[in-house]
């Protein structure tokens, strides 16, 4: 039997499964297939170490999967079916995957870091290998004969011996309706693992092909039901009044300013905290937008303008320092070198400007706490909301549903925690979304730097020494859910120490006999209740420090008079630094393979320019990302008269080990490359000293169709130097693209034009002076 | 208050709401569709979008006043006798979402862009789409699905 998509999305959508005291319980299952009402609590953990917390065998012989990880819309459900059928040697078809809801599956933290097949892959894969043991040590029961005489494929174990050979069991028939009662072994759940090996690639079937994702069929015909749409009776719309000034202290609300709003039913407040709330919608817009209230404005600027961002950053003391990465002897690399040079480079803040607002549903029903919610994190929130209300985490289940791209975003999921608050001061089911401005301006950002790099070549081009020192505006990170740091309880007035940041480092395998990097953390003025709060967004802070470390690895190779291409070869060939992951030999492999695909002619950069509007030119950039490794080539078009640039080509050689699902892969690295070309051309959280000027799609504008390229050639590399190993393990995917682009797209400016952009973002205007400058 | 008569996918409604209310709340809230969403409020990025006379509309920022009793239709309304449209086809088949919460406007605006224009070149399609956004990115699938869904419409 297969689970049709839209069946399956209800299953994830409405989460209405019964847990008993530590497992799924197969009365669950089914009352959930139903339509079961909701189950009113306790909610316990559910024992990572119990085999039927996983897997559910139905007599049908369908299986359904119990993870605790969340798609963003990557496949990555549709991954772990093909993994876990796999190992269970069940067909495809006949799987289901249930995703991130608290009182539904293990804990597996929900999703990020791309982690989802690297890290938890492997514990799913173990228990749908244990569930496998368990069943053919059943049919050798049922058939009194040797498990090693045990056949089984699709679900169907088959006697293979003498007389009674090829009689027949399934799955369903052995244990459906019944528990396993199986106990796992290991130290968390990363760590879960029954008796069972796992299996040799070669015997998985479904790794490698590229089944449909099951999510988008409902995604398409409108049958998808989603965070938003979550409703129950009673329940109340709220929206927020955020201080017009960062840093504002509420004075005075003026309540009777919206007291001929229908439906409102409370302006709600506790300490810069402001919402209403009504019993529709559209009211709550209105009371928003009508209600009056005093602010006093802070006594200090929060931040300094983004204008002048860069020189405060330069100037300021930093608030901690990590221990700088040393490599030879950077003075006497420098004192051998013919020629040094330097150069200063300037990423600033960025939002994750999700498409979707903020939101959540939660429902005080019972006596207990479900929270409806798109967040990628729903173990975290539950806890979170458990100590930022101090009520017991078992009174709170968070459901996962699909929600807009999240990148980070939702593991700083506000609107949780708000609708959390807001349903139980009210004693109803309450719906929190915020605005777009709410959005753009109030969202995590990822962390501005800036980075000062040197090199030394010596009089034959050969690098000699480098050295990276970046400052990252990343104080005070939030992003875990931790209750003291979403942005309710910063305006409510709790405080925690700050997180500390911290300033990240280069990933390349380059040799270079005397390297050193160094980072410190400056922190805003203000460090609470701002809408520059430092989050994860997408990797959360390689981009950054790779346009620093890759452009100028290319203002090396210009001065070397070297192919950038060919400079970094050179590199990686010289490079010492080899581990058990290969990464040095899969990122020259990487290069090799992304300047064949893009047919890379090796040359110095700039190439001679033209006389015409357009300047074409051509630029790369490599990094890794734990163990998974990106080689960027793109193509521009740089209109001269304009100032516009299009990025009309991307290759990318991408390396992450094996690949589950190549379709589903390809496509996720296409949104990680064209994200990154957005943030390379477009993207800046903008302010002045008291306020975000970024509030909307046209203060804070995208990448649009308009300028999406021609041509993207994802080549897929194997780039492990032994390709006969017999289990190449999968590595993440997803992240490790949004690195190189940065930098990839300033050097193809570079190469069509001869300027050097230092500056991100490459907007006309930008590009334009720096074209006449 | 006001008794306001809708005509969505070819089923009539009545609804008590202010007049001036936008019609997206009263899609979502009222008539429980899931297709149209909530993205900006300002008529800027098209997750809202449905189609009223044939036109791709905004209805974030649309009165709800102002439709009564003109066919609107919705992703939801978009499939014919089970069929799903071309356009949603091609979208399955070129495996274009990734989250998918952008991708009601993108099928609904490239199906008026079609309707009205079926074969479009690049250009046609890139200045069609471009205020539709996706911050997915999946822009380069949907270019390609657009293609897909022109030629098999035109088959």
């Amino acid at each position: 039997m297969t689970r049709n998509p839209s069946r399956r999305s209800f299953l994830q959508t409405t989460g209405m499964l019964v847990a008993s005291a530590a497992t799924i319980s197969l009365e669950g299952v089914e009352a959930f297939l139903q339509q079961a009402a909701t189950p009113a609590g306790p909610y316990p953990d559910i024992d990572f170490l119990q085999l039927d917390s996983w897997i559910v065998i139905r007599p049908d012989n369908t299986a359904t999967f119990f993870v605790g990880k969340t798609d963003l819309g990557q496949g990555t459900g549709t991954a772990f079916r093909q993994i876990m059928a796999d190992e269970l040697d069940i067909k495809f078809e006949n799987t289901t995957c249930i995703m991130g809801a608290t009182d539904t599956t293990p804990d597996q933290g929900g999703s990020g870091g791309s982690d989802a097949l690297q890290t938890d892959g492997y514990p799913m894969r173990r228990v749908a290998a244990e569930a496998r043991r368990v069943l053919l040590d059943m049919a050798a029961q049922h058939f009194n004969v040797p498990v090693t005489s045990l056949a089984v494929s699709d679900g169907v174990v088959r006697t293979t011996i003498g007389d009674t050979a090829d009689r027949e069991v399934t799955y369903g028939e052995l244990i459906g309706g019944k528990k396993f009662n199986v106990t796992l072994s290991g130290r968390n759940v990363d760590a879960t693992t029954g008796k069972a090996p796992l299996k040799s690639v070669k015997d998985m079937p479904n790794v490698g092909r590229s089944p449909r994702r099951d999510d988008i069929p409902a995604k398409v015909n409108g049958s998808q039901r989603w965070a938003v749409d979550m409703k129950v009776p009673g329940m109340l719309h709220a929206r927020h009044v955020r201080p017009p000034m960062v840093g504002a202290t509420l004075k005075a609300i003026d309540e009777a300013s919206v007291k001929d709003v229908p439906g409102l039913v409370r302006v709600v407040s506790r300490g810069n905290y402001v919402a209403v709330v009504c019993e529709r919608e559209e009211q709550a817009i209105r009371a928003a937008r009508q209600l009056k209230i005093e602010w006093t404005p802070p006594a200090t600027a929060p931040f300094p303008s983004s204008e002048n961002l860069f020189s405060f950053m330069r100037a300021a003391t930093p608030s901690s320092a990590s221990e700088p990465s040393v490599v030879g002897d950077i003075a006497a690399g420098f004192a051998s070198a013919a020629t040094t040079i330097e150069a200063n480079y300037d990423v600033p803040f960025q939002g994750h400007t999700s498409f979707g607002p903020a939101h959540a549903m939660a429902d005080p029903s019972n006596g207990q706490l479900t929270i409806y919610s798109n967040d990628m994190k729903s173990y975290g929130m539950r806890a979170g909301v458990a100590q930022f209300l101090k009520i017991p985490k078992e009174k709170i289940r968070v459901v996962w549903m699909h929600g807009p791209q999240a990148y980070g975003r939702t593991a700083a999921d506000d609107a949780g925690f708000e609708a959390a608050f807001l349903a139980t001061e009210l004693g109803r089911p309450v719906r929190v979304q915020w605005s777009r401005q709410e959005e753009t301006a109030w969202d995590t950002k990822g962390p501005a730097y800036a980075v000062t790099m040197k090199g030394g070549l010596d009089a034959k081009g050969q690098l000699v020494a480098l050295d990276y020192d970046a400052r990252a505006a990343d104080f005070n990170h939030v992003g875990y859910n931790e209750h003291d740091t979403v942005l309710i309880s910063q305006l409510m007035g709790q405080r925690k120490t700050p997180a500390r940041g911290r300033a990240s480092y280069p990933s390349d395998k380059y040799g270079v006999p005397n390297r050193r990097m160094a980072g410190s953390v400056v922190p805003m003025p203000l460090a609470w209740e701002t809408p520059v709060r430092m989050g994860n967004l997408r990797d959360p802070d390689g981009p950054q420090v790779t346009f620093a470390s890759e452009s100028f690895i290319d203002e090396l190779a210009f001065a070397a008079k070297a192919d950038p291409l060919a400079f970094r070869l050179a590199l990686l060939e010289r490079g010492t630094g080899d581990d058990a992951g290969f990464k040095r030999a899969r990122s020259i492999a990487c290069i090799k393979a992304a300047a064949e695909k893009f047919g890379w002619d090796t040359r110095p950069s700039p190439k001679s320019r033209g006389t015409g509007d357009i300047a074409t030119g051509r630029g790369v950039a490599y990094a890794y990302r734990s163990e998974t490794v990106a080689v960027e080539i793109v193509e521009v078009d740089v209109n001269r008269r304009t100032g516009h640039v299009w990025v009309k080509r991307i290759v990318c050689a991408h390396d992450c080990g094996l690949v589950i699902n190549p379709e589903a892969t390809t496509r996720t690295l296409e949104g990680g490359l064209l994200h990154s070309v957005s943030r390379a051309l477009h993207e800046e959280a903008r302010f002045d000293e008291s306020k975000m000027l970024t509030v909307d799609w046209v203060t804070s504008p995208t990448l649009t169709h308009a300028d999406v390229p021609e041509r993207i050639d994802i080549v897929h590399v194997n780039g492990d130097p032994n390709p006969n190993r017999p289990d190449l393990r999968h590595y993440g995917a997803g992240e490790t693209v949004c690195k190189p682009m940065l930098a990839a797209v300033a050097n193809a400016i570079f190469d069509a034009t001869g300027v050097r952009m230092r500056r991100l973002p490459f907007t006309a205007p930008r590009v334009l002076a720096a074209l006449k400058a | 208050m006001a008794a306001i008569n809708l005509l969505v996918n070819g089923t009539r409604h009545t609804v008590e709401v202010e007049p001036s209310t936008p019609l997206l709340y009263v899609l979502r809230n009222d008539l429980d569709l899931a297709g149209p969403k909530f993205g900006c409020g300002l008529g800027q990025c098209g997750a809202c979008t449905v189609l009223i006379r044939g036109e791709a509309v905004r209805s974030c920022v649309r009165p709800v006043s102002q439709v009564q009793n003109v066919e609107i239709t919705t992703l939801e309304g978009l499939a014919k006798s089970g069929q799903l449209d071309p356009i949603q086809q091609a979208w399955i088949d070129e495996q274009v979402p990734a989250c998918g919460f952008c991708q009601n406007g993108q099928i609904l605006t490239a199906k008026a862009l079609l309707d009205k224009n079926p074969n479009p070149t690049d250009a046609q399609i890139r200045d069609g789409m471009k205020n539709t956004l996706c911050r997915c990115m999946t822009y380069y699938r949907i270019n390609a699905a657009v293609k897909l869904a022109a030629k098999r419409r035109n088959a």
